[in-house]
Parts: C-alpha cells; sequence; structure tokens
C-alpha cells in the first residue's frame, strides 16, 4: 500500500513540474506576475513529493519488502543495513530517480536564491528546470518506475552486486550526479538569457557560482569513482578511459571551459554566445551521458542492462531539450554579440586557448568513445576503441593546454600583456625544471619519454599560481574569494598532473607463484608470502592470504588480500589489500591456488598515487571556495533585461 | 547611438567569409550528426555483442583433435570433406548449449547435414555424461579441454555453430542457440542456395 | 591481411602504446601462464596482453580479465610469441580469426583515419579558428583603446 504511495507521489511531482514549467515560461511571457509567482510554489511541491517517493523506496527497502521488484532485484535481507539504503542507486530506476531527486534539490537551491534574481528571469529559469523534472518524471513512469510490484512476492531478493557492497558506492554516485545535474542550472540560466535576449552580460555573473558548485561537485564525483575503481577491482587501475568514465569526463571538461568563458563575460562581455553554447553543451553532454549508460550503446564494464526502448525515449527528450536549446541559440545568440576588443598577448586571448583546446580535448574523448557507432554509420567496418587510443590522443590538445596555464595566468586584461611577468614566468620554468627534471630522472628514475615534461609542467603550474596571491599578501592587498579560489584549484591541478606523471611512468607490477615463506622484490620493497587461512563475514566466505612487506629490513606493513565467494550470487571477488601511503601505495591481490601449496600473487608498487584523487579533491575545493567565500550581494538592483533592438553601446 | 550594434567580425569555422550567420547554426547541424550517430547506434546495440566473424568466407581452420570415445579415430577436417557440416562447439558446463540440444537433435533426425561437436573447456567424463542423459545429436565429438582449438575457430563464447560446405569453407557463424527458425533462415536458406545437400555416407560415431 | 607498415608507424604505435600502457597503470590479471624466457619477450607479452581485448568481457583487456577464455588466450598469445611471431604478427593471428574488434587499439591505417587524426585536425582547426578571433578582436581595439573595462566585478580582476 505504501509503495502505491510513491508511485502517485511520483505522478503528482509530475503534475507540480508541468505547472512550474507552465507558470515560469508563460508568466513573463504574458508578464503575469500571480503566475511568476507560482512557479517557486511549484517547484517546492515538486520536490516534497519526489522526496516522499525517494522516501518510500528507501522505506521499501529498510523493510526488505519483495515485493516491489526494484528491492527484489537489487537487495537480499541478508545485506547489512547501510547497503539496503544505498541500493536504492544500484541500478537504472533508482538511479533515474537519484537523478530527479537531485534535480529537484537543485531546484529548490535556486529558489532560495532567487530574490538576488530579476523576477522574470527567475522565473523562467524555473521554467526550464521544470521542463527537465517533468521529461525526466515521464520517462521514469513510462519506462522506469521503481515502484513496479513483483508477483508472486519471492521470499528473498537477488542482493545487491558485491562490486556495490562499499562505502564508497554509498557517495559516489550521489556526489556525481549533483554535478552532473548542477549542469542543468547553467543550462537553465543559458535558456533564460536567450529567451530574454539579454544584450547585457549580467547573467553570466549570475550563472558563475552554479556552475562552479555543479563542477566542484563533478570533479568530486570523478576522483570518488576513479579510486573507488581503484582500490575495489585491485588492479592498481584507476581510469581505464571506459565510456561510462568517458560520459562522465566530457561535461568536466567542457564545465572547465565553460567556467574560464564565464569569466571573460563576466568581467568583458565578451564571448558571450560561446558562454551560452558552451552552458547548453555542458549539461547536453550530462543527458548524452545517461542516455549512452542505458540504452544498450556501449560496451562497459559499468553500462546498466540495456534496453533501446528506453533509449529510444531518452533520445527523442534529448532531441527536444537539446535541439530546442540549440534553436533557441541559432535564432537569439546573433544579437548578443559584443564587439570589445583584446591583443594577442592578453588574458582573454589565453583563455580563448584554453577554451578551444578544453573542447578539442572533449571532442577527441567524443570521437573515440562513439568511434565504434561512428564506424557503424559510415560504413566503415567494426572498430573498437581503448585506452591505447584515448592516452595519446588526449594529451596531444592537453600538454599545451598545462603549459599556457602556467604562462596566462599572469596575462592582464585587454592589451595587459605579459611583459610585466617575463621574469617571473622564466623564474617559475626554472624551478620547475630544476624540481622537476631530478624528480622524475633520479630520484624515481628510468622515466617513459612523457614523464618529465608532466613532472615540469606539474610543479611549473604549482608555482605559477603561487606568484600573484603570494605578491597580494605582500603588499598587503585583500584577496577575493575568487583569487583564492582559482589558486586553489589550479594548484590542485598542478599535484594532479604530478600524480598522474609520476604514476604512469614509474609503477611497478609483478605477477609471481608464491609458497608461504618466499619473498619477491618489487623496487625496493621485499614482499614475503606468508599463507592463507578462512574466514567469513556477513554475507561472503573467504581465503585470506597474509603477505609481509619489508624495506632495506625494515617492516612497512602487513597485507591482507581475500578472495570472497558471495552465498546469494555465488560470484566470487578480488579484494586487494592496500597500503596506502602519500609517496607511494604497495597493493597485494591474490589469484589462485596454483597447488604444491602455492598460490599466485599479484604485487604493485604505486608512486605518488593518492596525489591524482587528492589534486582532483583540491581542485573541487577551490571551486567551493570561490563561490562561498563571495560578499553576499544584496537583491538584484539591476534593470530587467533590455529587448532586443534597443541601444547599447558599450558592452557593460 | 539608436543603432543596434552587430557583432564584430565573427571568423567563420571554415574558410570563406559571407554571412556570419550560419555559424550559430553549426551547432544544430553538428547535433543532428550526432543523433544520427546515436540513432545508428540504437538500432545497432541488439547487435552489440555479436561480432561478425572474419572467418565466414575462408577455409575451415585445419584442426585434430582426440574423439571422445576413448579409442576412436582423431576429429579432424576429413569429417567435414565431400558434404555440408555444420560444425557445433559446445560445453557441458553451458546452459544454452542444453536449449539448443532439441534442435540439434532435429537436424540429426532429418539427415541432410553431420553434426560434428567440439566440446570447449570440458572433461570426457562431463560430457559423456552429458550426452548420455539428453542424446547424441552429434556424428563424432573431439575434445577441446585447453581451448587452442576453438580460439583457431575464432570462439569466444558457447555455443557457436559453423556452417561448412563441401568444399571446406566456412559459409556461415552462429553465435548464440540454433532454434528451428534460425536453421531455417540462416542455415538451410544458404544451402538450398548452394544447390542443395545430399546425404553424407554413414560413417561411425 | 599482412598489410605493409612503414617502421615509423610501427615506432609511434610501440611508443603511443607504451605511453597508453602506462598512463593506466594497470596490472595484469594474476596470470597463470609461466613468464618467457627472456625479459623483452616477456615484457612484449606485458604490451599485448593489455592491448588485447578480452572477447567475452565487457570492455576489459586479456591482462585484467579473470574468466578463463582470457587465460586461455594469454596463453595463445606466450605461444606465438615463443614460436618467434613479431607483435603484428601474433596481432593479425589474433584479428584474423576474432576480427578487429580484438584490438583495444583501432589499426592506424586509411579506414581510420578520421580517428586517429581527429586529435591534431582538430587542433589545426580550433588554431585556425583561434587566430581568426584574435586578429578581429585585436583589431577592434586598436580601434577603441580607451573603451573602459567593467568594474562592477571582484576587485581581483582589477590586475
Amino acid at each position: 500500500m505504501v509503495v502505491e504511495l510513491g508511485h502517485y507521489a511520483l505522478i503528482l511531482a509530475m503534475l507540480l513540474a508541468a505547472a512550474q514549467a507552465f507558470f515560469g515560461l508563460l508568466g513573463p511571457a504574458l508578464s503575469r506576475d500571480r503566475w511568476m509567482a507560482a512557479a517557486p510554489s511549484a517547484a517546492c511541491g515538486q520536490f516534497v513529493f519526489t522526496a516522499l517517493a525517494v522516501g518510500v523506496l528507501i522505506h521499501a527497502f529498510i523493510g526488505n519488502d519483495f515485493s516491489v521488484r526494484y528491492v527484489a532485484d537489487n537487495s537480499n535481507s541478508a545485506l547489512p543495513l547501510f547497503y539496503r539504503v544505498t541500493a536504492l542507486w544500484g541500478a537504472h530506476e533508482g538511479s533515474i530517480l537519484l537523478w530527479i531527486f537531485v534535480l529537484s534539490l537543485w531546484t529548490m537551491a535556486v529558489v532560495a536564491r532567487l530574490r538576488y534574481l530579476p523576477t522574470e528571469f527567475g522565473a523562467r529559469v524555473l521554467g526550464v528546470l521544470g521542463i527537465l523534472s517533468f521529461g525526466f518524471l515521464l520517462f521514469t513512469l513510462a519506462t522506469s518506475s521503481p515502484f513496479s510490484r513483483l508477483f508472486p512476492t519471492p521470499a528473498d531478493g537477488a542482493s545487491l552486486n558485491p562490486l556495490l557492497q562499499d562505502p564508497a558506492f554509498a557517495v559516489h554516485p550521489p556526489v556525481l550526479y549533483t554535478g552532473y545535474v548542477g549542469f542543468s542550472v547553467s543550462f537553465a540560466f543559458a535558456c533564460a538569457a536567450m529567451i530574454e535576449g539579454r544584450r547585457d552580460q549580467l547573467w553570466a555573473r549570475w550563472m558563475r557560482p552554479w556552475t562552479v558548485m555543479a563542477w566542484a561537485f563533478l570533479a568530486c564525483g570523478i576522483a570518488l569513482g576513479s579510486w573507488w575503481a581503484y582500490y575495489e577491482l585491485g588492479w592498481g587501475g584507476y581510469w581505464s578511459w571506459d565510456p561510462v568514465e568517458n560520459v562522465s569526463f566530457m561535461p568536466w571538461l567542457v564545465g572547465t571551459a565553460l567556467l574560464h568563458s564565464l569569466i571573460v563575460t563576466e568581467k568583458r562581455g565578451l564571448f558571450k554566445s560561446w558562454t551560452l553554447l558552451l552552458a547548453l553543451a555542458t549539461f547536453s553532454l550530462s543527458l548524452l551521458g545517461t542516455f549512452i549508460v542505458r540504452a544498450g550503446l556501449l560496451i562497459s564494464v559499468h553500462s546498466f542492462a540495456a534496453d533501446p526502448t528506453r533509449g529510444i525515449f531518452i533520445l527523442a527528450f534529448l532531441v527536444i531539450v537539446v535541439g530546442g536549446a540549440l534553436t533557441l541559440y541559432a535564432l537569439r545568440a546573433p544579437r548578443m554579440q559584443s564587439n570589445a576588443g583584446f591583443d594577442l598577448i592578453s588574458r582573454e586571448s589565453f583563455l580563448l586557448f584554453n577554451n578551444i583546446l578544453l573542447v578539442i580535448a572533449a571532442a577527441v574523448v567524443l570521437a573515440g568513445t562513439l568511434a565504434p557507432d561512428i564506424a557503424g554509420a559510415l560504413h566503415l567496418g567494426t572498430l573498437s576503441v581503448g585506452a591505447p587510443y584515448f592516452a595519446p590522443s588526449f594529451m596531444v590538445p592537453v600538454l599545451p593546454l598545462l603549459a599556457l596555464l602556467a604562462v596566462g595566468i599572469h596575462a592582464r586584461w585587454k592589451r595587459g600583456g605579459l611583459s610585466h611577468a617575463k621574469r617571473v614566468i622564466l623564474t617559475t620554468l626554472l624551478c620547475g625544471l630544476v624540481i622537476g627534471l631530478p624528480l622524475s630522472l633520479a630520484v624515481y628514475g628510468h622515466p617513459m619519454p612523457l614523464a618529465p615534461v608532466g613532472a615540469v609542467l606539474g610543479i611549473w603550474i604549482v608555482l605559477s599560481s603561487l606568484v600573484d596571491p603570494i605578491d597580494r599578501i605582500r603588499r598587503r592587498l585583500t584577496l577575493s574569494a575568487s583569487l583564492v579560489g582559482m589558486t586553489v584549484a589550479h594548484i590542485g591541478l598542478g599535484i594532479f598532473v604530478l600524480g598522474i606523471t609520476f604514476v604512469s611512468s614509474n609503477s611497478i607490477e609483478r605477477d609471481v607463484a608464491m609458497k608461504p615463506g618466499q619473498v619477491a622484490m618489487v623496487g625496493d620493497y621485499a614482499f614475503r608470502y606468508e599463507g592463507v587461512r578462512d574466514v567469513s563475514g556477513p554475507n561472503f566466505t573467504a581465503v585470506r592470504g597474509t603477505v609481509t612487506v619489508t624495506r632495506h629490513g625494515q617492516l612497512i606493513t602487513v597485507l591482507h588480500p581475500e578472495k570472497r565467494r558471495f552465498y546469494v550470487q555465488g560470484t566470487v571477488q578480488t579484494t586487494a589489500a592496500i597500503a596506502p601511503g602519500l609517496h607511494r601505495d604497495l597493493l597485494a591481490s591474490l589469484g589462485d591456488n596454483v597447488g604444491a601449496g602455492a598460490w599466485s600473487l599479484r604485487l604493485q608498487y604505486r608512486p605518488l598515487i593518492r596525489l591524482v584523487w587528492i589534486g582532483g579533491v583540491i581542485m573541487a575545493l577551490g571551486g567551493m571556495l570561490a563561490v562561498f567565500g563571495r560578499r553576499q550581494r544584496g537583491p538584484a538592483t539591476v534593470p530587467d533585461a533590455i529587448p532586443i533592438g534597443a541601444a547599447r553601446r558599450t558592452p557593460a | 547611438m539608436n543603432q543596434p550594434i552587430e557583432g564584430a567580425p565573427t571568423p567563420p569555422q571554415e574558410a570563406g567569409t559571407g554571412s556570419s550567420r550560419w555559424r550559430f547554426v553549426l551547432p544544430l547541424g553538428l547535433f543532428a550528426a550526432l543523433l544520427i550517430v546515436l540513432f545508428v547506434g540504437l538500432v545497432h546495440s541488439p547487435e552489440k555483442n555479436i561480432i561478425p566473424s572474419p572467418l565466414v568466407g575462408k577455409a575451415a581452420p585445419q584442426f585434430s583433435i582426440p574423439n571422445l570415445v576413448s579409442g576412436g579415430e582423431p576429429v579432424s577436417n576429413a569429417a567435414l570433406r565431400g558434404h555440408w557440416s555444420l560444425v557445433n562447439v559446445w560445453g557441458s558446463w553451458c546452459a544454452t548449449c542444453r536449449d539448443e540440444h532439441q534442435t540439434l537433435l532435429m537436424i540429426k533426425q532429418q539427415g541432410a547435414v553431420p553434426i560434428i561437436g567440439i566440446d570447449w573447456n570440458d572433461t570426457p567424463a562431463n560430457a559423456s555424461n552429458w550426452l548420455q542423459q539428453l542424446g547424441n545429436p552429434y556424428q563424432q565429438v573431439g575434445e577441446d579441454p585447453n581451448g587452442r582449438v576453438a580460439i583457431d575457430w575464432g570462439v569466444y563464447a558457447a555455443p557457436e555453430s559453423f556452417l561448412i560446405n563441401p568444399q571446406g569453407v566456412i559459409v556461415y557463424k552462429e553465435v548464440g542457440e540454433i532454434t528451428p527458425e534460425i536453421w531455417r533462415e540462416q542455415f538451410l536458406s544458404r544451402i538450398d542456395a548452394a544447390g542443395g545437400a545430399s546425404p553424407p555416407p554413414a560413417t561411425g560415431g | 591481411m599482412h598489410s605493409p607498415r612503414p617502421s615509423q608507424l610501427r615506432a609511434l604505435a610501440s611508443a603511443a602504446l607504451l605511453i597508453g600502457l602506462l598512463w593506466v597503470g594497470r596490472a595484469l590479471a594474476v596470470d597463470a601462464t609461466p613468464p618467457l624466457p627472456t625479459a623483452q619477450l616477456q615484457q612484449r607479452y606485458l604490451a599485448l596482453t593489455h592491448e588485447l581485448r578480452c572477447m567475452q568481457c565487457q570492455d576489459e583487456s586479456l591482462a585484467d580479465s579473470e574468466v578463463d577464455l582470457a587465460g586461455q588466450m594469454r596463453g595463445e598469445v606466450h605461444d606465438l610469441l615463443l614460436r618467434g611471431m613479431t607483435d603484428q604478427q601474433v596481432k593479425d593471428y589474433l584479428v584474423s580469426r576474432y576480427g578487429e574488434f580484438i584490438l583495444f587499439k583501432p589499426p592506424m591505417n586509411w579506414r581510420n583515419a578520421w580517428l586517429w587524426g581527429a586529435p591534431v585536425l582538430l587542433m589545426l582547426i580550433g588554431l585556425l579558428v583561434g587566430w581568426r578571433i584574435v586578429v578581429g578582436r585585436r583589431r577592434l581595439v586598436d580601434e577603441d583603446p580607451d573603451e573602459p573595462l567593467d568594474d562592477t566585478v571582484d576587485e581581483h580582476w582589477q590586475s
């Protein structure tokens, strides 16, 4: 009975989303104040009922209500409570519900800040968000309701995929979705600006904090996913250019371009139509991602069960939403151009090329991800694309991008140029070389060809980012939140680059069959295999190995890799033992019992791998600092949109 | 002062100027192209798991493997010569092979095309038990316990079946279960198109 | 199926492969295949098994996959290397049986030129577009050097 409540709640949420869209878009169009005021109310109602639906589903999971098909497919009475709740997003229906819920949360955030926007603009933003909510709710009710019942009710459920029974899984999808879905707010702002045909660039200022927040969450989500894959799958890999990974990476790349482009638009009114296009593109890539992983288009360890019906629906949704927005763009953007100028060596110029390179990087990833389908469409045979394509191709635009960052961060606006910064640039580069080259060549040694480049770039970026803040502190000037955020984010990027460089270049992996007491050397570390014994957990039995690691005679750690067999699903899962450290990780995994008391083991040494995730999180932190450190501004006292055709000479 | 100012000279995406208006339509055009790719992908998605075999149209790989029946002649390409044959890769561990078994028995009963079985990643004991329980549709069964012959045939899942013509060339490969419909539409149709099958000489199996 | 291959392309391919291999930093699935006699052969074995797809798994390489088929195919690669085949011959051997789908690295031929050429082509287009924008904007700033900057944004930007 309660379960049906969830179903009705979704229906009501959908109707309220429709109302939100209706009032939000038609209110301003027909200049009806009451309608405009109704939009936030409808949005709140939609949130309440969506939350109710989520609550009902959680209740069904906690209560082991296996008459609900989704619960029966993804949960089990032996499953620990924590995972019974996180199983909510363990498969397609629940994850779409999560999408919708996160969208309603972002909508609530917009409602909370509505008073800082002009009334009509705010209503339009809510209207666009309402269309998105409506579409997803319709999709859920039509094809993927999590509340459908199962008769006869099974005694117990199929349980959650063991790979998902993990604390990181509790956090990764919600954080990732918060990022993905957050770009819908940028999308809505862009649509509202285009609908109004605004010739000013105030919308850029309003849009930026939302964009940065979504970007920061997405960065965290991706970093979490990478970290989780690393310790969950136990192969020492943290990124495999898997299609589903790529699909979350592309919006982030374009989102990075967007937040940089917004800066130029906000400051100088330039690149307005480009920024709008990026805002549309970022969210479109989020939608594309949603489509791809659910429509059976991809071959991936990550993909949901394929269902072409759902694929058609989402494709139709894409056509309407993205096609509609791009049509709006084609109609309105030409009128929103600016006529400001800038010099070849200027901040604008660097940010322009930053954008170009980021978009190229995203395009390369898109090409590789869709390559099998593109080849199919052009009758070029079957194609298969993996890391050997992505890694080198991705570096083509990204290496120049990193170098541009280290130089361009000093550039002044308009005609400012870099002449004042020549010495600084050379000094920071020199320091980068002095620290990076020995680190790569001597300390770690035997680098791969591009490793010294990566090391130098990483350090150069960190140092370049620190120059301006340190200078301002010395001159006793204040540091704005934006500056602090930007500095922290760039430093995070530099750290990230360092991590990737060294872990790619200097990791050591060994596969050995060992008897108890035997020692295998991995670099400087001696891994001694002690033996295995049987253990059991709440819903599995396991074989647990013991490996003692020493270095130059000193005990470093004891590792306990496991091989688990889960009762319900009968699947076997290898759990790697990891000894984490800031400067290196050590891993051991069990393979197979090769007989005669010996087991095959995989032993790894991964230098500086933690920097990859730490760098990512610091980037996100920088974004958060930039947003939350801002001084509160009063309610919008700006003039409402100036209609197309009126006179505006300056871009401001 | 009252003229709306048109945008600055905006560079078109490709060489050649002309109205810069159309560069705003370009995103829509690119999106349309993307949709086509996605649609094609969606249409083909049910086939995503089925990889076309490069062996179709080529001579069947040379192989010679021990007979399941101990003491029997090794199973090799000799069994395929001079008549149409069906080579079926299976295993006693394979659930879908069980489903397919009825169809294979039917094919045996029709008598036109002999079936040569390759028992993949299996033990003779399990295979023999299985055939005893469910019936033996095979004229001969060979053992491939370490999978090397299967790799030679480009096998990556069970069951897989190959239609071989009298000249020893692979004419068609089916990945997955053969149903009576598939047998008619994919296999028999090809045999008929090439002139029909004559019953093979009877052999021990 | 053997296409002649210029040595530069091969070197580039090997370098790219190695970079790609190490970029991913993937370890071997614990491999029961006995190691090869020389370090060089073992290295080639590692490289190849990372570059070949496990046909039964979703998007995993032969090196990473734990299924039986992957183990058998790794054994095949092992034997082929022992027989003295070059990397390309090993790949061709498997491609002739399984199709190009088995390669994670799309072959560098004219059919795939659009894919491999995409980064460079996009870079050229991007640089061209960027250049033209900069030229246009530079002309504007020359025409109106005194146009005031926007003061209403964060103080930071006034540097």
